[in-house]
C-alpha cells in the first residue's frame, strides 16, 4: 500500500512535470527553438489563477477563473511572441535560449512584485479531499493531475498528428524556408504556438497550484521539466510525458530508500546518463531523411 | 581611416595590428597598475572583483566564443577550481604558488573527462548536458560532506607569496595586483591562442563542424581540448574567487552563476577579449550600480518606492533582453560600430554590420 501511493503521488508529480515538458516541446515542435522561461510561464499561470479565484484577492469562483486564466496565458504567449521573439527570427537557438532565460528573470520579479513572495496556494475545490478505492486513500487533486494530463496529453498529439495547423505547424519546423514555399504563414503560426505552449503553462501551473503551494521562484521547476523532456525524448509529446512520470516517480522512491542528498542528484543522474548513451531520448525524433 | 598594409605573412597574426594599437593596451596597462592608489578600499575591491570575473569569462568565452559550443555549466568549473585549490592547501599544505596552477590544471581535466562522451552532442543539447553538470557538481559537494565540509563551506586562508601576505580585507591591494597578474596571464595566454593553429581550428569549428572536419580537424579532440582550457582557465578564476569570497559552499557556485556567466559574455559580446571584460564588468558592477542608483532615487523621491526585493536580477533580464534585440553582438560590437562610424566618417552605411538572415531546418532529420 505504501508503495502504491508513492507511485500515486510520483504519477502526480510527473504529470505536472509532464505538462511543463510539454510546453517545452512544443515550442521545439514548432519553432526548433527552446523556451528556457516555460517554468515560469507555469509560475505566472499558476500566480493568475490565484490572483482571480483566492479570497484575499478576487475571489472569482474556481470554474470561471480557470478558463480566464488559460485564455490569458495564450494571450500572453502570443503577444509575447509578436513582440519580443519575432524579433529572434533566424537567428541561432542558443540566442533564443539567453533571451528566454533573460525573460525568465523579468518574469519572476513582475510575479513577485503584484503577489508577494510568500509561498501561496489556490483556493480550489480539487485540493484536500480524499477518494477511496479500496483500502487506498488517494488525493483528489492527484487522481485529478494525472486525469487531466493525459487527455491533455491526448488532445495535443490528435492535434499535430490529425488537423492542418498542427501538420502546418510541423512543416515549419521541418524546413522553414519549404514551409513559406507552401504558403504556410510562418510567423503567425510561431505565434500560435506560442500561445499554445501559453496555455499549457497555464494548465500545469494551475494544478500544481491546486497540489501545494507557489511562489515566484517556482519556475526553477523548469529545469527539472527540461531534464524530462530530453530523457523522453525532445520533440516527442508522449516522450514529455514519459520522461515527466519518470523524473516524479524516481524522485520519492529515492528520497525514500537512498541515503538523503541523492533524491534531488536522480533526476539530473538519469539525464546524464542518457545524453551519453541515447542523446535523442528514449523516445528518438530523430529520422533517417527518405531521398 | 588607417591602413595597415601587410608587408610580410607574419602581419596577419601578429599581436598587436599596429604600434598605435601597442601603444593604447600599453596606456591601459599602466592605468591598471596606478589605479589602487587613487581608489579607495571599496572600489579597489571591486576593481578585484572584475578582474577575477573577467578571468572566468574569457574561459567561458574560449568556449562560446571561439568554438561556439553553449555552456551552462562553468559554474561546476568555478566550484572546482575553488575546492581543489584551498583542499590542496589544508589538506596537502601545498603553498599557493602550486596548488593555484594544480587547480586551474584539475579543472581543465575535469572539464576535458566531461567533454570527450558529450563531444557528440551540440547546440541545445550540449547546453542540457553541462546544465546538469551544474546541478551535480552542486549537489556533490553537499554529499561529499568529509572532504568539502557541505554546506558549512570552505575557509580560503591568506596566501603567502615569498613572506608577502596576500589578503582581501587586511592587504587589499596585494590582492588587486595577484588578480592582475594572473589576469595578464591569461590575456596574453589567450591571444597567443588565437594565433596558433589550435585557435584557428576552434573558429573553424564554430563556422563549420562540416567544412572544420572536410579540412582535417579531428572534431571530437579539439572540442575536449577547448572544454579543457576553458573549464582550466575558468578553475583558476573559480581559486582567486575563493580566496575573495573568504568563506565559501556549494551556493556560492550554483546555477544561476552559470547563467550569470554566459549572459555576461553575450552582453560583452561573443568572440573577443574585450567582450569578456565587458560582461565582467557588467557582472560585477551592476548590482552595486543599481543598488546606489536605488539609494539615489528613494532619497530624491522621499520614499521607498524603489526598494522591491529583486530588483537586481530583473534589471540584469532586462538588460539582457534589450541585448539580445537590439544589439546581439553585445557592447562590444557597439563600440565597433561607433569606430567604424568615426573611422570611415561620411561613408558609414547603415547595413555594414548587418546579418544575414538565415532560415532555420530541423535538426532531427538527418
Amino acid at each position: 500500500m505504501d508503495v502504491l501511493q508513492l507511485l500515486v503521488s510520483g504519477l502526480a508529480n510527473g504529470c505536472v512535470y509532464g505538462l511543463i515538458a510539454m510546453g517545452f516541446v512544443l515550442i521545439y515542435k514548432a519553432t526548433e527553438g527552446v523556451n528556457f522561461a516555460q517554468g515560469d510561464f507555469m509560475m505566472l499561470g499558476a500566480f493568475i489563477c490565484v490572483g482571480l479565484t483566492n479570497p484575499q484577492f478576487m475571489g472569482l469562483p474556481f470554474w470561471v477563473s480557470v478558463p480566464v486564466t488559460i485564455a490569458a496565458m495564450g494571450m500572453f504567449g502570443y503577444a509575447l511572441d509578436l513582440v519580443v521573439i519575432r524579433r529572434m527570427f533566424g537567428q541561432s537557438q542558443i540566442a533564443l535560449v539567453i533571451l528566454t532565460i533573460a525573460l525568465g528573470f523579468v518574469l519572476r520579479f513582475i510575479a513577485g512584485a503584484i503577489w508577494g513572495h510568500e509561498p501561496i496556494s489556490l483556493a480550489s475545490p480539487i485540493a484536500g479531499r480524499d477518494v477511496r478505492f479500496g483500502g487506498l486513500v488517494l488525493g483528489l487533486d492527484e487522481v485529478f493531475v494525472i486525469f487531466v494530463t493525459i487527455l491533455l496529453t491526448v488532445v495535443l498529439w490528435l492535434y499535430f498528428n490529425r488537423t492542418k495547423l498542427g501538420v502546418a505547424m510541423q512543416a515549419s519546423s521541418q524546413n522553414q524556408l519549404a514551409a513559406y514555399y507552401m504558403g504556410i504563414p510562418v510567423k503567425r503560426v510561431h505565434s500560435l504556438i506560442w500561445a499554445l505552449s501559453g496555455m499549457t503553462a497555464a494548465v500545469a501551473g494551475i494544478l500544481f497550484a491546486s497540489k501545494g503551494s507557489i511562489d515566484p521562484s517556482v519556475g526553477l521547476l523548469g529545469i527539472k521539466a527540461f531534464a524530462a523532456a530530453v530523457i523522453g525524448g525532445f520533440g516527442s509529446l508522449p516522450g514529455a510525458l514519459l520522461g515527466g512520470i519518470i523524473i516524479g516517480v524516481i524522485e520519492p522512491f529515492a528520497g525514500r530508500y537512498m541515503p538523503s542528498g541523492y533524491a534531488q542528484i536522480m533526476p539530473y543522474l538519469l539525464l546524464f546518463l542518457i545524453l551519453v548513451f541515447r542523446p535523442h531520448g528514449i523516445l528518438a525524433q530523430v529520422h533517417a531523411k527518405k531521398v | 581611416m588607417r591602413t595597415v598594409f601587410k608587408t610580410s605573412y607574419d602581419a596577419d597574426i601578429n599581436m598587436f595590428q599596429h604600434g598605435y594599437q601597442f601603444g593604447w593596451y600599453a596606456l591601459l596597462l599602466i592605468i591598471a597598475l596606478v589605479l589602487p592608489f587613487y581608489l579607495g578600499s571599496f572600489w579597489l575591491g571591486e576593481m578585484t572583483s572584475l578582474l577575477i570575473w573577467s578571468i572566468a569569462c574569457m574561459g567561458l568565452m574560449i568556449l562560446v566564443g571561439q568554438t561556439g559550443q553553449a555552456s551552462l555549466g562553468h559554474a561546476a568549473f568555478l566550484a572546482i577550481g575553488a575546492y581543489a585549490n584551498v583542499l590542496l592547501q589544508q589538506r596537502l599544505g601545498l603553498p599557493f604558488l602550486i596548488s593555484f596552477p594544480l587547480a586551474g590544471v584539475i579543472a581543465g581535466i575535469c572539464g576535458a573527462l566531461i567533454a570527450l562522451p558529450m563531444a557528440r552532442l551540440h547546440g541545445i543539447y550540449l547546453a542540457i548536458g553541462t546544465l546538469a553538470v551544474t546541478i551535480l557538481v552542486d549537489d556533490f559537494i553537499v554529499i561529499a560532506a568529509p572532504l568539502t565540509n557541505g554546506v558549512q563551506g570552505l575557509f580560503a586562508p591568506a596566501i603567502e607569496i615569498f613572506g608577502l601576505t596576500i589578503d582581501r580585507y587586511r592587504t587589499p591591494m596585494h590582492f588587486y595586483y595577484l588578480a592582475l597578474a594572473v589576469t595578464l596571464l591569461v590575456v596574453f595566454f589567450y591571444r597567443n591562442l588565437l594565433r596558433s593553429p589550435l585557435g584557428r581550428a576552434f573558429a573553424a569549428i564554430r563556422d563549420s563542424e562540416i567544412s572544420a572536419q572536410a579540412m582535417g580537424v579531428n572534431i571530437a579532440r579539439t572540442k575536449a581540448i577547448s572544454f579543457g582550457i576553458s573549464a582550466g582557465i575558468t578553475g583558476l578564476g573559480g581559486a582567486l574567487l575563493g580566496h575573495y569570497a573568504g568563506i565559501f559552499n556549494n551556493e556560492t557556485f550554483n546555477i544561476i552563476i552559470s547563467i550569470q556567466l554566459l549572459l555576461a559574455i553575450v552582453i560583452g559580446g561573443l568572440g573577443s577579449i574585450h567582450g569578456a571584460f565587458f560582461g565582467a564588468a557588467v557582472i560585477a558592477m551592476l548590482p552595486q550600480s543599481i543598488a546606489i542608483a536605488r539609494d539615489n532615487l528613494n532619497w530624491l523621491s522621499g520614499s521607498r518606492a524603489f526598494s522591491v526585493p529583486g530588483m537586481e536580477t530583473a534589471m540584469f533580464g532586462l538588460i539582457l533582453v534589450v541585448f539580445m534585440l537590439f544589439e546581439p553582438r553585445g557592447i562590444y560590437g557597439r563600440w565597433l560600430k561607433i569606430r567604424t562610424y568615426f573611422e570611415l566618417f561620411p561613408f558609414y552605411r547603415k547595413d555594414m554590420f548587418r546579418r544575414q538572415k538565415s532560415y532555420l531546418k530541423t535538426e532531427r532529420m538527418r
